[in-house]
């Protein structure tokens, strides 16, 4: 039953159009991480004219066309197009497509015990819609006008009268929700009907539990941005009025439509979706996070319950503190009060987590091995992600605060040497289960700490150019006077930006070289307890020859009076 | 969803949970759909309380023609759900006429949607006139967007698809079950747009 | 619904044709009390009153519902409390 109908398949049908969850696990991870790489390109770009205004771009400049770069100078629309397009692109088809469709099409089902997703063939459409998504996306950057310019929260009025690059960015955006949707719908159904027989849900590994809760959240909170985007569309091709008040003057000239229009509007339903968008991209990473601590410490997470509730609560309340981001909109206090409460309290799980992370350390026998690496990293930069967000929680800093590099520098710290550093230590820790291969050791810690001293050296700066008062959105920041005396953090971010760019080439070797060259090991490495490390390496299709029984919880390291200091879930029951 | 990598609980429920995968996901889809339709309706509400003055549906828009796409929707999901009920009583040819009712039902408030747009187009009524013709036209369009759908859908059921009925009837009714389940909740975000939009 | 048996459809189609019923006649009276000009906040609550009703009717009987497994409550709850949170904290500001 599990064996069949992999073999005799054409090339295009076993890995171009395949509806195996390895196959698109990995078709996710590649696109996602190449996108990674282009958005992050793009701020390299970016970065040249924040550290250098109005100055030619040295060796490239005079290869972009006139519409782009004059003489190598970078152009203000140039700019808010790379802007808008780095962060749409490392968001939505970067880190989301990584960390969902890569590593839980990748690990949910194998860690579940399960032959394959519920739905292959919608897993196969839905990487290809996020695909097509894309493709849209960047193919924007080719049309007149370019690429969306209006930021990646695309706010209407000026979204709505943006060039027609930000068409492109609303159809490419309905393709990435339907994909989302379809892949939510698949992971719901997958982890609740096709656990293997004695995983009941206390013991579902903590990565799995992360995903689930992600998954509700992307089910439920991308439709109204569907909703917004249907209307920004209509706004833009029909001229309705949804986002458009009545007397909006462009250009000069009173606008011809109707108006009546609210783009609040607008910035609740995209925040609706954007806030908890922002767990989508931390949970994933958290359950990665807390499979390498167990694993790399010998020693069972801390408090596992804890950390299961503290993810369901952040998903809930995760709907409700939306309207943080829009203390400045003149909402009323009473709205105000609501969300600065709500945020307050969200922020509670968050420290439970970081807390039982850093509890599980205590005491274990920790292996330095390059995902625990990342997975330790991980902690102090959420931590300073997250603690920085207070302020930004509260209305009456965030006055100040709003919209300056600081909140560029909290949200950064989050997702960048946040998640991404989840993500690394996430390839690192399964490549071998998708090759049969181990990553270089000594590559890795290279990648490791250079990319550590660069991540803190593009953020750290951002904080105090944000306490200056430093907009996030200016195209030349010397041409006020109070940017000045930072200007020479500008200088310094850059170059820790282009570094950090060098710092991955050794990934890049390193990931692509092991495929081929990587040394040979077991399905266990890591000797750790989860399914996944039972099934062969690579997974064959239907992932186990004989459906796996469990028996015990997720982390059954150390056990006392155990022969070996790990105990597989699968193992029978009084197996020592 | 062929079952060549043994996947259980396609065509019978899972012991615990008591439902089919496809059951599962479809209500999760529809879970969705709510906050879709949500996040419009919210919008109304924004658009309507911030404006300064708000037509009435009834005065503008044509009552009685909508309120015959109610009666054909609501028969719709009756004859929707009789087609599932044929096949739990083994009668395939029931089924299909009872398909084919609905796949029929669901062109005619198509039919008659397209002759209320044609008369609005006509009076210069367009999305861009106003911010009611916006959510008017927006609504109704997503709306008969997910009519279309359904008429494919079940298009497929009706001829195709249905093939499956004699492999596998337990699944084929389960995917019959899904299709209704999504044409009825089709019919639920009607009954609501059409006081919302018509009456009030 | 829990049976497949033939009685217990045959019981179904009954109840069916009922909510068929309910729900024509409800669309005729929510028509009609469009007609007398309520004041527009009553006229508001009487009309998603009357939706509120057909929409309970078909998500209770043709969409079984009303006996449904605990697992479809589960998934539905949240997206019911959202879209509340939606309608209300967004109409609130």
């Amino acid at each position: 039953m599990s064996e069949h109908a992999s073999h005799d398949l054409p090339f295009w049908r076993k890995y171009i159009f395949s509806t195996d969850h390895k196959v698109i696990g990995i078709q996710y991870l590649i696109t996602g991480l190449l996108f990674l790489l282009f958005g992050f390109i793009l701020m390299l770009i970016l970065r040249w004219q924040l550290a250098y205004p109005g100055q030619p771009l040295p060796f490239i400049g005079h290869l972009f066309p006139e519409s782009q770069m004059i003489g190598g100078i970078m152009l203000p629309e140039f700019y808010y197009q790379l802007g808008a397009m780095h962060g749409t692109i490392m968001v939505f088809l970067g880190v989301v497509p990584v960390a969902v469709g890569g590593f839980g099409n990748f690990v949910m089902p194998l860690q579940i015990g399960a032959p394959d997703m519920a739905f292959p063939k919608l897993n196969m459409m839905s990487y290809w819609l996020y695909f097509i998504g894309a493709v849209i996306m960047i193919a924007s950057f080719f049309v007149p006008g370019g690429a969306a310019q209006s930021g990646w929260t695309s706010y209407p009025p000026l979204s709505n009268i943006a060039s027609v690059g930000q068409t492109f960015w609303l159809v490419g955006m309905a393709f990435m929700i339907n994909s989302s949707l379809l892949g939510s719908i698949n992971f719901i159904t997958t982890i609740i009907q096709l656990r293997a027989p004695g995983l009941t849900f206390n013991r579902l590994p903590f990565f799995v539990w992360a995903q689930f809760v992600t998954s509700f959240l992307l089910l439920l909170a991308f439709p109204p941005l569907m909703a917004a985007s249907v209307m920004q569309l209509m706004d833009r091709v029909a001229h309705t009025s949804f986002f458009m008040p009545t007397g909006l003057v462009v250009n000069g000239a009173l606008s011809s439509v109707s108006g009546g229009g609210s783009p609040l509007l607008w910035q609740h339903l995209f925040w609706f979706l954007a806030h908890p968008e922002v767990y989508v991209l931390i949970l994933p990473a958290m359950g990665i996070v807390g499979e390498i601590i167990a694993c790399n410490t010998r020693k069972p997470l801390y408090g596992y319950k804890a950390l299961v509730y503290s993810v369901i609560y952040i998903g809930v309340l995760s709907f409700v503190v939306w309207a943080h981001h829009m203390f400045l909109t003149g909402m009323g206090t009473t709205m105000s009060a609501f969300f600065q409460v709500t945020t307050m309290i969200i922020s509670i799980p968050s420290v439970v987590i970081l807390t039982t992370f850093v509890l599980s350390l205590w005491g274990g026998s920790i292996r330095f091995s390059v995902p625990m690496l990342f997975a330790l990293a991980f902690l102090p930069m959420f931590g300073v992600g997250g603690l920085t967000g207070l302020p930004l929680g509260l209305a009456t800093a965030d006055i100040h605060l709003h919209d300056t590099y600081y909140v560029i520098g909290h949200f950064h710290y989050v997702v960048a040497p946040g998640t991404l550093f989840a993500l690394f230590a996430g390839v690192y820790y399964w490549f071998p289960k998708a090759t049969g291969r181990m990553m270089s050791d000594k590559l890795g810690r290279i990648h490791f700490f250079l990319s550590f001293i660069f991540m803190n050296g593009i953020f750290l700066p951002m904080f105090i150019m944000g306490l200056a008062g430093v907009s996030r959105r200016l195209y030349d920041p010397t041409q006020f006077a109070h940017n000045l005396s930072t200007q020479p953090l500008n200088v310094v971010m850059s170059i820790s930006a282009w570094l950090l760019g060098l710092s991955q080439i050794p990934f890049i070797i390193n990931f692509f070289g092991s495929i081929f060259r990587g040394k040979k090991v077991d399905n266990n490495p890591w000797k750790a307890t989860t399914l996944e490390w039972t099934a062969p390496s690579p997974p064959p299709h239907g992932n186990f020859a004989t459906e796996p029984h469990v028996h015990r919880g997720p982390y059954e390291y150390s056990v006392p009076g155990a022969k070996q200091d790990f105990i597989p879930q699968s193992a029978p029951e009084g197996a020592r | 969803m062929s079952g060549d990598s043994g996947i259980r609980y396609i065509s019978h429920p899972h012991p615990v949970t008591g439902v089919t995968n496809s059951k599962l996901g479809i209500w999760c889809f529809l879970a969705s759909e709510v906050m879709l339709f949500g996040g419009l309706f919210s919008a109304y509400i924004l658009l309507r309380m911030g404006a300064a003055s708000w037509p009435e549906g009834s005065a503008i828009l044509n009552v009685p023609l909508a309120t015959l796409n109610t009666m054909i929707l609501i028969t719709s999901s009756v004859t929707m759900v009789m087609s599932w009920a044929s096949l739990a009583l083994k009668d395939f040819k029931k089924y299909r006429w009872f398909m084919a009712v609905t796949i029929l039902l669901g062109l005619a408030f198509l039919v008659v949607k397209g002759f209320e747009y044609a008369h609005k187009f006509e009076h210069h009524h367009t999305p861009s006139t106003n911010t009611f013709y916006a959510i008017y036209f927006t609504l109704t369009g997503l709306h008969g967007l997910h009519v279309l759908g359904g008429i494919l859908v079940n298009t497929y059921f009706l001829f195709p698809g249905s093939a499956l009925w004699k492999k596998d009837p337990d699944q084929f009714m389960g995917r019959i079950e899904a299709a209704g389940l999504y044409w009825h909740f089709v019919d639920l975000v009607w009954i609501f747009l059409f006081p919302v939009l018509y009456l009030l | 619904m829990s049976g497949h048996t033939p009685e217990e459809i045959h019981h179904h189609v009954k109840i069916y044709i009922r909510v068929f019923a309910a729900l024509a006649a409800l669309t005729v009276l929510t028509v009609g009390v469009s007609y007398i000009k309520l004041p527009v906040m009553a006229a508001i609550l009487v009309a998603l009153f009357i939706a509120t009703i057909k929409s309970s009717l078909v998500a209770a009987f043709f969409m079984h519902l009303a006996n449904e497994k605990k697992i479809i409550y589960w998934i539905l709850l949240p997206a019911v409390a959202f879209f509340l949170v939606l309608l209300v904290l967004i109409s609130y500001s």
